[in-house]
């Protein structure tokens, strides 16, 4: 066909544009001609402002929204079933991959799961729980400041992406010194974590603090009193307490509606009822109480890291269960983090006994008895949930991920209809959907 | 061979099973047989003969204990049981029908709900003042299939698995429900919570459970065209042989496992 981008193509349901930028006049011109005055427009789910493969179905009536859908599945992976097939420790490689700007909430909230199946919440070793929480901390900060980076972004304000991920990258380098990997860690394990902080950590964490101690009020100095940014957040993207309770939102956008309702604080796990922070809350209901409650929140994970740095004394990072911890600590070879040859040596040469356990635990995996759990962490974006049950195997029979961004993502109809087309992409950004953990 | 320090283990033996891990007591869901899942005759391990019987945490006696629980061994749990039965009693409905049994494991407490009943006592948790869970963290769907030979849990092959949260009381509790294979209908529950709107559209596009009563029950992950439910045990993961370091390595499902 060799019509223009804008002239329309008639079908059953009506008259469809394609609109390919630059064209938006021409499309409206013929609009008002046409006898229908519903206007439906797929928003995605390619689009630069959906924060991933979202779909945004939106009718509008002028710039009006009366109607908002949401597609999604499309970022689908099929992680829940893999898991299946896999060991339980090799399922803290798949969920690190679900909500991938989170990872080290997926691999607690797993883990936790396992060792509540196991009965072993208890004998976790205080150093690796300790050492969670602060990665936990960390994390919370790394995803806020993504939220808000590309928050600011969608609305036109390219320093606070600049600025927000500037920071992050402090994060990340953290992550990578710790971990070896920038994302998809797993490096928290049923029983405790893959290995101990390299040297240098400690201090490379303390130094972080005390640079983001001075970069957070950056973001209050450009945003928070900014009239452009107020004015654009206010009073968009409401959802108020029987709203949230209603669609299921929990997060930020829970206490943005007053309600301070924090797992850390409710729920303690890993210890959180021993630390001191607060539960900062809103009672604006919208956007901008939401961007607040972030950066309220990004100065209390810097305390708790702190006093985890405090706390850290040396000790195992893995329950002491010879059936359950891996066998050998992991070293960094030249062709990357493996097995150490130390360990490799020991129990090639010297020990036979030690290589069949390696070789059942590696290939086998260990067995955990029947029965079903839940455990949540309060992720970034709200509660994170996961139900596991075993059947007595060696992997996980069914394992069920309640993500907060895909619950919370249903709340955008109720914040979006009878709003400006122009504000769907604030409510959203306020929402913090990230398709990875909402497709799984 | 008796192990006079682990009697379970010893009791395990009796019949040529392998250790059972908690008890024998329980809700047997099936058995497995053999150990590296090879069951088409080549397994030549030694170990084809093996029988291992599943069982799922079984019905709890009172005092079901709980969260600050007396000496009486008397707790939350038995708090939250005798509000949920006395409601339904109030409702004219008996807690011995709606109620197929109560389990408490690992801390938690379960009420197995006869899938008619489920809306009723969804409505009676959110609603009464003494219960009060106001936040549903949606539905969690489980398959336990059975084979020709292994019958044993024949008619309750599809679990609908909800957990819910309250705020005011600060408690968690799970329902579970179950559906034949034959007929997986469940009462959807989305009047009640809202919010499990997506997450019934979820559990049915995985285990095909259809919530009756749901506004619009279509698949939200796979495309609409999609035939089979994936999460279903008997629908295979899928996947090509890749060849690693010279070895054709089979795709995951095709790979040996440990049943």
């Amino acid at each position: 066909m060799t019509t223009s981008p804008a002239s329309p193509r008639e079908t059953t349901e009506g008259a469809v544009y394609t609109v390919t930028g630059g064209d938006w006049d021409e499309v409206a011109a013929r609009a008002v001609t046409s006898d229908d005055e519903r206007i439906i427009v797929n928003m995605g789910p390619q689009h630069p402002s959906t924060h991933g493969v979202l779909r945004l179905i939106l009718e509008i009536d002028g710039e009006t929204v009366t109607e908002a859908r949401c597609g999604i599945g499309y970022l689908h992976t099929g992680i829940e079933k893999n898991l299946e097939y896999r060991t339980w420790t090799q399922g803290t490689t798949f969920v690190t991959r679900m909500d991938y700007l989170t990872p080290f909430f997926n691999e607690t909230a797993y883990c936790l799961a396992v060792e509540k199946l196991l009965g072993i919440t208890d004998q976790v070793p205080d150093r690796a729980t300790l050492i969670r929480v602060m990665l936990m901390e960390l994390n919370r900060l790394s995803s806020h400041l993504v939220c808000i980076a590309t928050g600011g972004m969608e609305l036109g304000a390219t320093t606070i992406m600049i600025y927000g991920f500037r920071d992050r990258e402090l994060i990340l380098d953290i992550y990578e010194l710790i971990t070896g990997l920038r994302m998809n860690h797993a490096y928290i394990r049923p029983g405790g974590l893959a290995q101990d902080l390299p040297p240098g950590a400690v201090d490379q964490v303390r130094a972080f603090v005390k640079k983001m101690r001075k970069n957070l009020p950056e973001y209050d100095k450009l945003a928070t009193g900014n009239p452009v940014f107020k004015g654009r957040m206010e009073g968009i993207g409401y959802l108020d307490l029987a709203g949230c309770l209603a669609t299921g939102a929990t997060g930020p956008i829970l206490r943005s509606a007053g309600l301070p309702h924090d797992l850390r604080k409710t729920q303690p796990y890993c210890g959180y009822e021993t630390y001191d922070f607060e539960v900062p809350t809103a009672d604006t209901c919208d956007a901008y109480g939401r961007f607040l409650i972030r950066l309220e929140e990004m100065r209390q994970s810097l305390r708790i890291v702190e006093q985890c740095l405090d706390r850290l004394e040396p000790g195992p990072v893995m329950v002491e269960d010879k059936k359950i911890a891996w066998p050998a600590q992991l070293a960094l070879g030249p062709d990357g983090l493996g097995n150490s040859l130390d360990h490799i040596k020991k129990i090639m040469g010297t020990s036979m006994e030690a290589l069949i356990h390696h070789f059942k635990l590696v290939t086998e995996g260990f067995r955990v008895p029947p029965g079903q759990a839940y455990s949540a962490v309060e992720s970034p974006k709200g509660e994170l949930g996961v139900h596991a049950v075993s059947d007595g195997g060696t992997r996980p029979y069914r394992v069920h991920f309640r993500d907060p961004s895909f619950t919370n993502l249903q709340a955008m109809a109720a914040m979006c209809e009878g709003g400006q087309v122009a504000d769907v992409i604030v409510a959203v950004a306020s929402i913090d959907p990230v398709m990875g953990g909402v497709d799984r | 061979m008796s192990d006079p320090k682990n009697p379970e283990r010893d009791q395990g033996n009796h019949n040529g099973n392998v250790p059972v891990q908690r008890d024998d007591t329980g809700e047997v869901i099936g058995t497995r047989r053999g150990m590296f899942g090879a069951n088409n005759g080549g397994d030549t391990s030694g170990y084809g003969g093996l029988v291992r019987t599943v069982r799922l945490p079984g019905a709890a006696q009172r005092p079901y204990g709980g969260p600050r629980g007396d000496e009486g061994g008397y707790g939350e749990f038995d708090e939250i049981a005798d509000e949920l039965e006395g409601a339904l009693e109030e409702q004219g409905l008996v807690p011995g029908n709606v109620i197929s049994k109560t389990v408490v494991d690992r801390g938690e407490l379960t009420f197995h709900i006869e899938r008619e009943y489920l809306p009723a006592v969804a409505r009676i948790l959110r609603d009464d003042p003494a219960l009060r869970f106001e936040l549903c963290l949606g539905v969690s769907g489980a398959h336990f299939p059975g084979t020709p030979s292994d019958t044993t849990n024949a008619g309750r092959e599809l679990h609908a698995v909800y957990h819910l949260r309250s705020l005011t009381h600060n408690r968690l509790i799970r329902l579970e429900v179950s559906a034949p294979d034959a007929d997986p209908h469940v009462p959807s529950i989305v009047s009640v919570y809202p919010t499990n709107d997506w997450h019934e559209r979820e559990t049915y596009d995985f285990f095909g459970i259809v919530f009756d009563g749901h506004p619009a029950l279509t698949r939200i992950m796979m495309p609409d065209d999609w035939q089979g439910f994936p999460q279903r045990k008997d629908y295979p993961l899928g996947g090509i042989p890749v060849e690693y370091k010279g070895a054709q390595i089979p795709a995951p499902d095709q790979r040996r496992s440990y049943s």
